[in-house]
């Protein structure tokens, strides 16, 4: 026992050597080595590409009804055959990437600014303000984020705008849970006392002192909750509270669809699905990269 | 309480007044859970008389429906016995049937656990099999094609799994039926037929969780002291792993288990949804479509309710599993 005197806490050498801001360059040159990155990312940017040309790239109006050939077969006139309405599948398949993504990516920002402030408050204060807004967080992760998401856009109706403000309010807390535990581990460090000492108002740590240190960790988050965002917003709309019809939706189409899958019109909805599962995989590569370079 | 004093009695109450503590904590999550459901169901959709009546009905007519269903009283008041009502199992009155609540969670509760326990049953052993293979075989093929494929299956939403399996086994293959239902009085094997295609997309979601905590866990326990001591001490590779490294890897995996309860109610919306089979996913589906508020709190309550349930009989297992936890501030 009389040894232990000796050792210094856990972390307290780790916490000296770590530099305190590295160039922003060797991360960046590190994850472009990667072909996991390089996969998703071109997966990604395809999509991206399909969200911002849309109907300009499509080669039939993805809204454009044939009532003469309705659930026709994949052939050289329609690549990914057509709809119950007639509708050409390929058209609505690259129109419907703007809907997914736009939602997905607002709500992310959105859920990723309101997390990331409210994490630095319960990091950075603790007491009692941190027990209550745990509690709170702990409530809300009760319950899976489509039973949440699904209460509140019934209560306020489905919208564009309602489904970014619930996912990124649903969204919230989980990326505040792992900025609290980021600014936990940054409280400890002497440059912290420091400012406190300089008489530095909480607000200005927080922001100028504590925030580039846990922008990593917010990175990561961003990524991963991309993914469950992508996964949200398709679940949602095939569940019809998300996008409405007539607006290209794949988890729409999928569900407008859907009754005549046992007929075997399966390209109706086996085309939606699989950009979905593509765009989603594409993400979850770039995480995987994200998080393995700023682990390393 | 134990009457005797020594360790043993106090490591016994420690575990008891830990017990306690976490069901406290439990207990406020779950009120502050009610809350939200309450103002998301009662305060934000506005007045039910006139979204039931419609916007045509007299006013007097709309001002008499809500004072029926009891919505004109205070919010403190209507929270109050609504919250005293669902604890005592009244639930209230479903707007779109006009008859209790309480039956139809109960019945949706029963066959969503069927699902959900078929799904445990099949992903519970393969993931921690694979798992333990995984951390194993460490740094191999096998270990690569057993965490990529798991991280993949994880993150495909339940509904894109599920179409192109029923393509696949229902409508090329025709193997198995397209919807959930066996209808009423069918007997357990046509009812487990039924069930396994649904239960296929929730397997995919959670294999990929519990075979990663079940790798990490084993990873761990091989790195260990006591595992090398075991191999040290002559022991067959196979004993260390079936005595000294399982024992120890599948604590987190217990943890991991009950937090996917929670995940798992939200699988179960889209694939009962999916394959017309009526539980509890379906009933808060079909209630959210009719705005059948009532139906809607209790459904999503009962959901809350289950997945604390299952976390707090998780943190107590593995509290009285794990003699190294530290029992916090009373240990």
């Amino acid at each position: 026992m009389i040894g232990s005197g000796d050792l210094s806490p856990p972390g307290a050498e780790v916490a000296v050597a770590a530099p305190p801001a590295r160039g922003q360059l060797a991360p960046w040159r590190l994850l472009l080595r990667r072909p996991t990155l390089i996969a998703g990312a071109a997966i990604l940017l395809f999509w991206v590409a399909c969200a911002l040309l849309g109907s300009a790239i499509a080669p039939h109006d993805p809204l454009a009804q044939q009532l003469l050939a309705t659930n026709a077969g994949p052939s050289g006139a329609h690549w990914l055959g057509t709809d119950q309405l007639g509708r050409d599948v390929l058209s609505r398949v690259i129109a419907g990437a703007r809907s997914i993504l736009l939602i997905a990516v607002a709500a992310t920002v959105l859920g990723t600014l309101l997390g990331t402030a409210l994490g630095l408050v319960m990091g950075y204060f603790g007491g009692v303000i941190d027990m209550l807004a745990s509690r709170l967080v702990e409530a809300v992760l009760a319950l899976p984020v489509v039973i949440v998401a699904f209460l509140f856009i019934v209560a306020l109706g489905p919208s564009t705008a309602t489904l970014v403000v619930v996912i990124g309010i649903v969204f919230a807390p989980l990326i505040a849970r792992t900025v609290r535990s980021a600014v936990l581990v940054e409280s400890q460090l002497d440059y912290l006392s420091a400012a406190r000492l300089l008489g530095e108002k909480p607000a200005h740590i927080m922001a100028v002192e504590i925030l580039p240190n846990v922008v990593p960790a917010v990175l990561v988050e961003f990524t991963v909750r991309l993914g469950y965002a992508i996964f949200t917003v398709a679940t949602l709309s095939f569940l019809g509270f998300g996008v409405q019809p007539p607006t290209p939706d794949w988890g729409a189409d999928i569900a407008a669809n859907y009754g005549v899958l046992a007929a075997g019109y399966w390209w109706e909805t086996l085309f939606p699905a699989l950009a979905i599962a593509s765009l989603i995989v594409a993400v979850n590569l770039v995480t995987d990269s994200v998080e393995q370079v700023l682990a390393s | 309480m134990t009457r005797d004093a020594g360790p043993q009695s106090s490591r016994g109450t420690a575990v008891a007044t830990y017990i306690l503590r976490r069901l406290g904590l439990a207990l406020v999550t779950l009120w502050l859970l009610s809350v939200i459901v309450f103002f998301a169901g009662q305060v934000l959709p506005g007045d039910p008389g006139r979204a039931t009546l419609g916007p045509l009905a007299a006013r007097s007519a709309v001002r008499a429906l809500d004072h029926q269903l009891g919505v004109d009283r205070p919010l403190l008041v209507q929270y109050w016995s609504w919250i005293t009502g669902f604890v005592r199992g009244d639930m209230g009155i479903s707007y779109q049937n006009r008859s209790p609540v309480a039956p139809f969670i109960g019945a949706a509760l029963v066959n969503s656990v069927k699902l959900a326990a078929l799904a445990f049953v099949i992903v519970v052993p393969l993931g921690i099999t694979c798992g333990v293979v995984a951390a194993l075989r460490m740094g191999r093929i096998t270990d690569r094609v057993i965490s990529v494929s798991g991280l993949s299956a994880a993150t495909v939403p339940e509904f894109v799994s599920g179409i192109v399996l029923l393509v696949i086994f229902a409508v090329e293959l025709k193997w198995l039926p397209v919807q959930a239902s066996a209808g009423p009085g069918a007997s357990a094997a046509s009812q487990l037929d039924h069930l396994i295609l649904p239960a296929i997309p929730l397997v995919l979601v959670l294999f990929g969780y519990i075979a990663r905590m079940a790798r990490a866990g084993t990873i761990e326990a091989l790195d260990s002291d006591y595992a090398r001591t075991a191999t040290l001490k002559g022991l067959k590779r196979s004993v260390v792993i079936r005595r000294h490294i399982l024992r120890n890897s599948l604590l987190p995996t217990i943890t991991v288990i009950a937090t996917q309860t929670g995940y798992l109610v939200g699988g179960l919306v889209v694939v009962e949804y999916l394959f017309r089979y009526s539980g509890i996913g379906s009933l808060i589906w079909t209630a959210a479509n009719d705005k059948d508020f009532p139906m809607l709190e209790a459904g999503v309550l009962t959901v809350g309710v289950v997945y604390m349930i299952a976390t707090l009989i998780a943190d107590v297992l593995y509290t009285v599993l794990n003699p190294r936890l530290r029992l916090g501030s009373s240990g």
